[in-house]
């Protein structure tokens, strides 16, 4: 082996040591404010705020969870979100299918600029007001689908949905169907949709995302009562509106309790499903944001 | 093959009978043109009520035009210049300060060797992209309480920081860094997949050690993605994250976190001064543009990358 030149440097075997240090360092600073408040949340809160609680929890107690869910406001919060989740993901990949595939056939007429015509969207668009009085003028104020339609199609998406239709789907199986005679439309759905099911998963889990988190939406358009979770707690966690609606007839010391514990257990509640999907699809994250950079 | 392809599809077809041969592609079509026209060219149109009085009984088209009187009055406004300087220096700062963070992160991850580990690592930085911001932001309150919070107990101060102006900036980059360093590997990560293994090995029978392959292999090889990257984080100097300011300041650290986005939100939204409030999201765009423009003129220079 090449000894003598190897002694340039640090040796491999040191990097790769200094390397999963330095990662695993990075990874405690990321994941032990998760962890923290995922502690905090099962703790008693004046231990958490005596500092009794960095690593374990102390007096373990699940009366936050069962608080958040016992709270009307939350727990509509909560059956709203998951409504407009489910909704939203199902118009966000159905909008992104229709017009991912025909801008994918190069034989379509016209097919640059219906791409042109979509692609606008994602650099101009009419900012914060226009498109308030056009959804209040097309009668989406205090609708769901406020939430949904004037986000329009999700460029982003199309973009990796339709680089992975034009290089990852064999040109062949395209071929050999129209000499079946098939139609556009069935090659859709027989071929196009069955073999995209890796990239439909990073489309549904972003659209999830996107729905489940959103708050801002739904803060412009919507009543108080439609109100999607993290909008709830922004009047738990940021205005800090008083919780009367749920610590009534409770000491004055124990809805305090009461509250504290649900600021950190409402926060997982909100956190915890989306932090539990995305890992089912990593391996593919790599693979959409490649084709959606390359000729994107 | 060929043969064959040519018989399914002759090449003399003329246009009209490409059209109609395709009529189920333009059927799929139509619902998302629309939902685009209704919801995006119709607002991009209404954007001329920054230069009219618009009064919601004459709508978008006849409502009074009125110039620059909007404008006019943003840039006398008390707090114009105020919010000037802190939506730029905010934007500024924290592309400073965030931009080469995954860079730097992917190039360590690509060379972890241990997949399993590799994949951990991918898994943990991800993971806070995913979170609400507002949880993130309720995050941020709770570590910053001075009653307990995290990072008073470990300091033993009692600072309030949401009160602290000169803190606001720190907060926010901060907390960014935080949730977005880790996702923002990936496209480096993609990029880096591509380099062939045939030149790790030849480097490494050369004798280069790993920090070397790094500056000679990996390091050109994202160049031209970080460019692009830059590019398109440049043209967003006029655009913060708007949520994350408008959930983070409060009554005493407005002097460093009354950006435009929040002005236009509670100009347009909360005082319903429509023409007034569109026209300074109009000028935050032109602005945004302008930059879009010199930066790609300047990339498409230095390093012969072009986006636009």
């Amino acid at each position: 082996m090449n000894t003598k030149q190897k002694s340039v440097g640090l040796s491999d075997k040191t990097s790769d040591i200094i390397l999963v240090v330095a990662t695993a360092v990075i990874m405690v600073l990321i994941a032990y404010p998760l962890y923290y408040v995922i502690v905090a949340s099962v703790s008693d809160p004046y231990d958490v705020y005596a500092g009794k609680t960095f690593l374990l929890p102390s007096q373990f107690t699940l009366e936050g969870y069962a608080a958040v869910f016992a709270n009307s406001n939350l727990l509509n919060g909560f059956i709203n979100s998951v409504k407009y989740t489910v909704i939203g993901t199902i118009y966000s990949v159905v909008t992104v299918y229709l017009t991912a595939y025909p801008l994918s056939r190069r034989n379509l007429p016209g097919r640059k600029w219906i791409s042109i015509f979509f692609v606008i969207t994602m650099y101009f668009g009419g900012g914060l007001i226009p498109t308030y009085l056009v959804v209040r003028d097309t009668g989406l104020l205090n609708n769901m689908w406020a939430l949904f339609l004037p986000g329009g199609v999700g460029m982003g998406n199309v973009i990796i949905v339709r680089n992975f239709f034009e290089n990852n789907i064999p040109k062949d199986l395209f071929e050999a169907a129209e000499i079946d005679g098939a139609d556009n439309w069935t090659i859709f759905y027989r071929v196009v949709v069955p073999l995209s099911r890796s990239i439909m998963a990073v489309i549904v889990v972003f659209s999830m995302v996107a729905f489940w988190n959103d708050w801002f939406t739904a803060l412009i358009y919507l009543q108080k009562d439609q109100a999607p979770f993290p909008l709830v707690l922004r009047g738990i966690l940021i205005t800090t509106e008083a919780m009367s609606s749920m610590t009534g007839g409770m000491s004055y010391a124990e809805s305090n309790r009461i509250s504290e514990l649900v600021k950190f257990a409402s926060m997982i509640v909100a956190a915890a499903p989306m932090l539990i999907i995305y890992p089912f699809v990593q391996k593919y994250f790599e693979q959409g944001f490649m084709s959606g950079a390359v000729k994107g | 093959m060929s043969t064959l392809q040519k018989t399914a599809r002759p090449k003399g077809k003329t246009l009209g009978r490409r059209i109609i041969e395709n009529w189920q592609l333009y059927v799929m079509l139509i619902i998302p043109v629309v939902i685009t026209i209704v919801y995006k060219y119709i607002p991009m149109y209404g954007i001329q009520i920054a230069f009219r009085d618009y009064k919601p009984a004459r709508g978008f088209f006849g409502s009074e035009f009125v110039g620059l009187k909007w404008f006019e009055r943003f840039f006398t406004a008390p707090t114009f210049q105020r919010m000037i300087v802190n939506t730029v220096k905010l934007s500024v700062f924290n592309l400073l300060w965030s931009f080469p963070v995954p860079i730097i992160l992917s190039l360590a991850i690509n060379q972890l060797r241990f997949k399993r580990y590799k994949r951990v690592v991918q898994t943990v930085l991800y993971a806070p992209h995913f979170i609400s911001i507002m949880v993130v932001c309720g995050m941020i309150r709770i570590f910053l309480s001075p009653y307990g919070g995290l990072i008073n107990l470990i300091t033993g101060q009692q600072i309030d920081f949401m009160t602290v102006p000169e803190a606001f900036r720190t907060i926010y980059i901060a907390s960014g860094i935080w949730q977005d360093a880790g996702w923002g590997t990936i496209i480096y990560l993609a990029t880096l997949s591509a380099v062939d293994p045939g030149l790790y090995e030849a480097a490494k029978i050369d004798g280069a050690s790993m920090f070397q392959r790094i500056l000679v292999i990996d390091i050109p090889e994202l160049i031209p993605m970080i460019v692009l990257q830059l590019i398109m984080a440049a043209s967003g100097i006029m655009s913060v994250g708007f949520e994350k300011v408008f959930l983070l300041q409060t009554q005493l650290n407005k002097a460093t976190s009354d950006v435009i986005a929040v002005y236009v939100y509670e100009q347009g939204i909360v005082d319903h001064a429509y023409s007034y409030s569109t026209a300074i999201g109009l000028f935050n765009t032109v602005i945004n543009i302008i930059l879009l423009v010199i930066v790609n003129k300047i990339a498409k220079k230095a390093a012969d990358v072009s986006f636009v």
